[in-house]
């Protein structure tokens, strides 16, 4: 039978491999070539200039300062935003009274939640960062008229334009917009949990806190697990670009506050035009990923449990 | 074979068979050499370019009346309409050239790929938040000479060559290092300190004219709660519009061309130490918007049209950009800087105007001399009043504007040329050197020293290490004044 059997499989894969091949691995290898050139962006010529481009990078202090807030990013905004979704779709699922006949039930109005966290993930993060952007606005935004009208009228903060705070007022923002998402991922997980279970739990006397730590997060782990990957990557990549740059002074600021690796990358190679600097700190992006997502990968690794 | 499945046959585990694949995926790397050819999509260098026809009084560029004429132009805030009366005019001098206008917003996503691959169009509009590099684009050598544009008789006088019929600075912002002429900047901008007369009606003041009139003035609007200033918060690099050329009054034109020129301290002189303290001054005594450095162009120009603040540091395109907020009776107008003190260098009218909206021929275009006729057709007078009348900005031909009804805006611009005479200043840092004027001087340390997070002393300091660290870094091209 195992005659043959490699062009048997390569004949069924060679179509989505070769696409695969041409338009993901393909530009990877091209764009690590091109970090080794000053090629410019707008124009045909370059040359290669070995390591000039790294370089220029250990030496450069908005890319350390990039690096140190994606890396802040990666770390923070996907265990935050893990942590209230999970709570949220356990109260939403579990953690509800009993109602008489059900083992398990969410709190009250569980399925209009449901809808409504899953809200800003309709809207377009352009538009998300927008409005944040008058919600901060210290001049006449809504924070700073609350602050007033409860009586802090002495304390109003500039938000976005105040370099200690203006990196958490954007993660706020990601924190928001991402939330909904995950709160119907786990819902969806957690629903594929047998009843039993908690049943059992229940007849035990388990309370709500031992029920979710020993039954519903171990069950719910492989999509913990995918989701932390998941936010990781869009806290270092488009999201959080995106954010940075609509909402930020400078973008980037106030004083390289809260640039990111994806928007300093943008920045170098469509309005200083040096793609090739910035492809080298696209690979130093790469890097960052790749380490975060086997760091995830290895820290998560648990027996599969089937159920 | 190491197969890691739980099949003893010797059967391909999955792990097995993606390894093997992603083998088979990376088999088919090139050499790196080939690969370079992948970034240059052409660029050979026989292009066929057009015959040039007969050079005639009626087409002195001698334009080949066939070829067709591509051109890109930025869709943003002056529009596309006074573009497309200038097609018409090209298509009546050559009937049979089939002109396509494309608008865009995104000029560097939609042009790289063109310029990379060696078919750029024939005249670029290089605009807006994606404008290309123009000191890349130089330096690549990416740009045709436009002297020939230069030297060709004007569309209206054939008697007078078109360099001689354009506002001050505009053939000099063309030029980088006093090489031939490559960027043409169509628009013309006044910078200065915009204000309300309304506004200032009010209080029954006239434009401050010296710094001492300015602060007694902020402390007036203070007390009935209405602030001196407010900027672009959150885009710094607004301040330079009033602070530069405040610097030049102070210390003369050389202090400012010395910063062009990133020479050794250079961000030392007095006159940049005195003009700092006095903005840092605006801040200590809080004339300043409350919450201003959280504020965008867009927010901080409508607290100004609501008679929030008095002064905002801005150019000309304001009056269009703030139309929808701005009130029938605000009588929007800019004035020059006002004097720091009486050894001011410079005489009170020093102001910063300089060309802008740059419109570019490709050196590898397929018609460049179409590209510029369709220029020179831009540059007459008819032109330019038409461009006037519809975006509310003077344009670079020097002229055009008597016996139109301008705005009070525009026609403040027009006072404020008239009145500086000579004495117009042109500092290029934000044309040269976009990442230290914007993200360094502007956001890193202007933005700070206004929002009190920093001393005029640090202030200098810091704008010097930019300054310094920007001459010394090798991957930028480098441009001095002539």
């Amino acid at each position: 039978m195992q005659h043959g059997k490699y062009r048997f499989i390569v004949g069924f894969l060679i179509v989505p491999l070769a696409l695969y091949a041409i338009f993901v691995i393909w530009p990877f290898i091209q764009s690590i070539y091109y970090s080794f050139t000053n090629w410019t962006g707008l124009s045909p010529q370059f040359s290669v200039t070995g390591l000039d481009n790294y370089q220029r990078m250990m030496h450069d202090p908005t890319f350390w300062a990039s690096l140190r807030h994606s890396v802040i990013y990666v770390l923070v905004l996907p265990v935050v935003v893990l942590a209230i979704a999970l709570f949220l779709s356990f109260m939403l699922n579990v953690g509800g009274r009993r109602k008489k006949g059900a083992a398990v039930s969410g709190v009250q109005g569980a399925p209009f939640y449901k809808i409504v966290y899953f809200f800003p993930q309709v809207l377009s993060i352009a538009i998300v960062a927008l409005l944040f952007q008058f919600l901060y606005n210290p001049d006449s935004g809504a924070l700073n008229a609350f602050l007033s009208a409860i009586g802090l009228g002495s304390v109003q903060p500039e938000w976005l334009g105040d370099p200690g705070l203006a990196l958490w007022c954007v993660m706020a923002v990601l924190m928001w917009s991402q939330v909904g998402f995950f709160v119907v991922l786990f819902s969806a997980g957690m629903s594929s949990i047998p009843k039993d279970f908690y049943e059992a739990a229940l007849l035990d006397g388990a309370g709500r806190a031992t029920t979710f730590f020993r039954i519903t997060l171990p069950l719910l782990w492989d999509t913990v697990q995918s989701g932390w990957v998941y936010m990781g990557v869009l806290a270092l990549g488009a999201e959080s670009f995106a954010v940075t740059q609509i909402m930020t002074v400078g973008p980037g600021g106030p004083a390289d506050s809260t640039n990111v690796l994806s928007l300093y990358v943008y920045q170098k190679a469509f309005r200083d035009g040096q793609a090739g600097y910035a492809t080298a700190i696209g690979v130093a992006l790469l890097i960052v990923t790749l380490l975060f997502a086997g760091g995830v990968l290895r820290l998560g690794r648990r027996e599969r449990l089937e159920y | 074979m190491g197969s890691t499945s739980a099949q003893n046959d010797g059967g391909l585990g999955r792990r097995d068979v993606i390894k093997r694949s992603a083998a088979l995926g990376l088999v088919g790397i090139p050499a790196v050499s080939f690969l370079s050819a992948c970034a240059s999509g052409g660029g050979s260098d026989d292009t066929t370019k057009p015959s040039k026809a007969k050079t005639t009084a009626k087409n002195p560029l001698g334009v080949n009346a066939t070829s067709p004429l591509d051109f890109v132009i930025f869709d943003g805030g002056f529009g596309t309409e006074y573009a497309k009366d200038a097609n018409v005019l090209y298509n009546k001098a050559f009937p049979k050239a089939k002109v396509t206008l494309t608008a865009t917003q995104k000029i560097q996503t939609q042009l790289q790929p063109r310029f990379n691959g060696g078919t750029p169009p024939d005249l670029i509009d290089n605009s807006g938040a994606e404008q290309m590099d123009m000191g890349v684009l130089v330096g690549q050598k990416q740009l045709a000479d436009l002297t020939a544009l230069m030297d060709a008789p004007s569309y209206d006088d054939p008697s007078k060559k078109v360099r001689d019929t354009l506002r001050p600075g505009v053939l000099e912002m063309g030029q980088f290092n006093g090489k031939p002429m490559y960027v043409m900047n169509y628009a013309y901008t006044v910078y200065g300190v915009w204000y309300s007369q309304t506004a200032l009606d009010r209080f029954d003041a006239q434009y401050p004219e010296n710094w001492d009139d300015m602060l007694a003035l902020c402390a007036k609007a203070k007390k009935k709660g209405v602030a001196g200033w407010t900027y672009a918060g959150k885009y710094p690099y607004y301040v330079p519009f009033s602070l530069f050329p405040f610097i030049g009054k102070i210390g003369g034109r050389e202090v400012l061309d010395a910063i062009d020129n990133l020479e050794p301290n250079c961000w030392k002189a007095p006159a940049v130490k005195a003009a700092f303290e006095a903005y840092y001054e605006l801040y200590a005594k809080g004339y300043i918007l409350k919450g201003t450095p959280g504020l965008d162009h867009i927010q901080s120009q409508t607290a100004w049209t609501q008679y929030k603040a008095l002064f905002i540091p801005n150019g000309s395109w304001v009056e269009n950009e703030a139309a929808k907020t701005t009130p029938k009776d605000f009588q929007m107008k800019v004035s020059a800087p006002s004097s720091l003190d009486s050894s001011d260098k410079m005489p009170f009218g020093t102001i910063w105007a300089a060309g802008g909206e740059p419109y570019i021929v490709p050196a590898k275009a397929k018609n460049p001399l179409g590209g510029m006729e369709q220029l020179r057709i831009m540059l007459s007078e008819g032109s330019s009043r038409n461009f006037t009348q519809k975006v509310k900005s003077l344009s670079s031909f020097n002229g055009g504007t008597d016996g139109l009804t301008l705005t009070s805006a525009l026609q403040s611009g027009v006072d404020a040329l008239t009145k500086a005479g000579p004495n117009v200043l042109n500092p290029r840092l934000q044309d040269w050197y976009v990442d230290l004027e914007k993200q360094k001087i502007g956001v890193g340390a202007l933005g700070e020293m206004m929002a009190g997070r920093m001393t005029p002393a640090e202030c200098v300091k810091k704008c010097q290490e930019f300054s310094d660290a920007a001459a010394k870094d090798s991957s930028i091209t480098h441009y001095k004044h002539q």
